[in-house]
């Protein structure tokens, strides 16, 4: 009796936060534009519908009706499949988010991890990218991407050491639970800034955009797409700012914890809190240069993030 | 070099970034430079090249005497006109055409009127679908009023002799000297 209802709630779950996941992505394509505009001293898209809502509707119109060419000297299979990898990577993140207590599509015991396995499964999309596209320009752009990923992705882990050890456990929902007391923010400070430049860098959001940075290095990677293979690639830089912003809640914010209101607007106020600050960061920060964004991750972030860990294990093993 | 207390923070690595942030935030809370097109209009200055028109002086007659100085001066050769002459002697265009599909609203025709009919305005509103609409005729260039300049009167000035107004009756002319008379 219980197992069909139970089963048919997990499945209400997956189509939810899945649904949830791609709706996010939408508005996000609106919120995004309209939030730069703002900060920017100028309006948005607010012609098209009441708002500029519209705009999204259109653009989806328009990228669907883009002429969807394959290049000819392209590896035809894997051009076709790297922009479904990307999506497939991001989407699958979003297995082990928790947005309210019970509400998780699948609670692993080490849901940190698979969060870092899945961010590293997301270079491989945008290296067969560059690969594919039997471009000179795209491989240089693909392979900018991969070294800044895998760089960046070293201390994506490492920052979030010091709150597993403080947390006791790789279950995102312990995470959340443990941070009835203080939020990990504050012991954690230094951890919570290193991920957001790590997580940042890994979503190709900016300042960390240049392997896509339309003036230089002529897009990149994405060069020979068009259609809505390039449309994939956006959505899924939306849903990785949606991803990003919910899992710095959750793990440094405390997710849906808070004292008045119910915990499902606690954890969408922290997240479009945070989706605020990385249109923010990009609407404020130039990009940097390749070699020093390079040198940047290696010889200051590295080891800011090994230093953050001895310090919070040595505390950890102290209070026994 | 000694630095003061705020130089001292500015430089802490990270400090830059956050007062970036900070400053880029405050914008959100200022006025938006936009102007909504076309609710509200940008307002141009009155001697904006804009829409060419042919004006008229005090007297409601048409000013352009057809000297061809216009279409002579336009570097696209977008003016074509035709000269003719009424019964007083006042010559004026039969037809007058701007095709201004060509026209690049330099103000070289303005610059060239020796009588200041043609003027440029600050209008720029005149989209169409169909190139042949753009081509406008004189009943569509020449208006009621004397545009930007309202006091001239290029017949009062000039020394040409046209229905009532002999030679010697404009402003600041002498009247003909008489040959047969020997007094100087």
């Amino acid at each position: 009796m219980g197992a069909p209802t139970s089963s048919v709630i997990a499945l209400l779950i997956v189509f939810g936060v899945l649904g949830s996941a791609l709706t996010a992505a939408a508005v996000l394509i609106w919120a995004e534009r309209r939030l730069l505009a703002l900060f920017q001293d100028r309006y948005g898209p607010n012609r098209v519908g009441p708002f500029g809502l519209l705009q999204v509707v259109a653009d989806m119109i328009k990228i669907f009706t883009k002429e969807d060419w394959i290049p000819p000297f392209a590896d035809r299979v894997v051009f076709v499949l790297a922009p479904a990898v990307i999506v497939g990577s991001v989407l699958a993140s979003f297995a082990v988010l928790p947005i309210v207590p019970g509400v998780v599509v699948a609670d692993l015991n080490v849901g940190v991890l698979f969060f870092l396995a899945m961010s590293s499964l997301a270079v491989y999309g945008v290296v067969l990218a560059g690969w594919a596209s039997n471009n000179k320009y795209s491989l240089l752009g693909g392979l900018r991407a991969a070294s800044q990923m895998i760089s960046y992705e070293v201390f994506l882990g490492l920052s979030l050491m010091g709150v597993v050890a403080i947390a006791g456990s790789f279950s995102l929902v312990d995470i959340v639970e443990a941070q009835r007391g203080t939020w990990f923010v504050v012991p954690q400070f230094l951890g919570f800034v290193l991920f957001v430049v790590a997580a940042s860098a890994e979503s190709r959001r900016a300042p960390f955009d240049l392997p896509e940075a339309e003036s230089e290095l002529i897009a990149g990677f994405h060069v020979e797409y068009s259609g809505m293979k390039f449309g994939m690639f956006y959505v899924a830089e939306y849903m990785s700012l949606w991803l990003l912003s919910a899992f710095v809640t959750v793990l440094f914010f405390g997710g849906w914890l808070g004292p008045v209101l119910p915990p499902a607007a606690w954890f969408l106020l922290k997240t479009i809190f945070f989706v605020v600050f990385f249109v923010l960061v990009r609407a404020s920060l130039p990009r940097p240069r390749f070699d020093q964004l390079m040198g940047f991750a290696w010889k200051v972030m590295l080891p800011l993030a090994l230093a953050n860990l001895v310090v919070t294990g040595a505390i950890v093993l102290a209070r026994g | 070099m000694r630095l003061d207390g705020r130089e001292y923070i500015g430089r802490i690595p990270g400090v830059g970034v956050l007062q970036t942030l900070w400053n880029v935030f405050l914008h959100a809370f200022k006025p938006r430079f936009t102007v909504q097109y076309p609710e509200e209009k940008v307002p141009l200055p009155p001697r904006w090249r804009g829409r060419i028109v042919l004006t008229r002086d005090q007297a409601g007659e048409e000013r352009c005497v057809a000297c061809y100085l216009c279409s002579a001066a336009c570097p696209v050769d977008c003016i074509a006109l035709q000269a003719t002459e009424d019964e007083s002697g006042r010559r004026y265009p039969a037809w007058f055409r701007i095709n201004f599909s060509r026209c690049i609203f330099c103000g070289f025709c303005e610059e060239a009127c020796p009588t200041y009919a043609i003027q440029l305005t600050p209008d720029m509103e005149m989209s169409e679908y169909d190139r042949q609409n753009m081509v406008y005729e004189k009943e569509d260039l020449l208006i009621s009023g004397p545009g930007k300049y309202p006091d001239y009167d290029y017949w009062k000035v000039a020394g040409r002799e046209i229905g009532g107004k002999p030679k010697g009756a404009a402003e600041r002319e002498q009247p003909p000297a008489d040959l047969h008379d020997l007094r100087p």
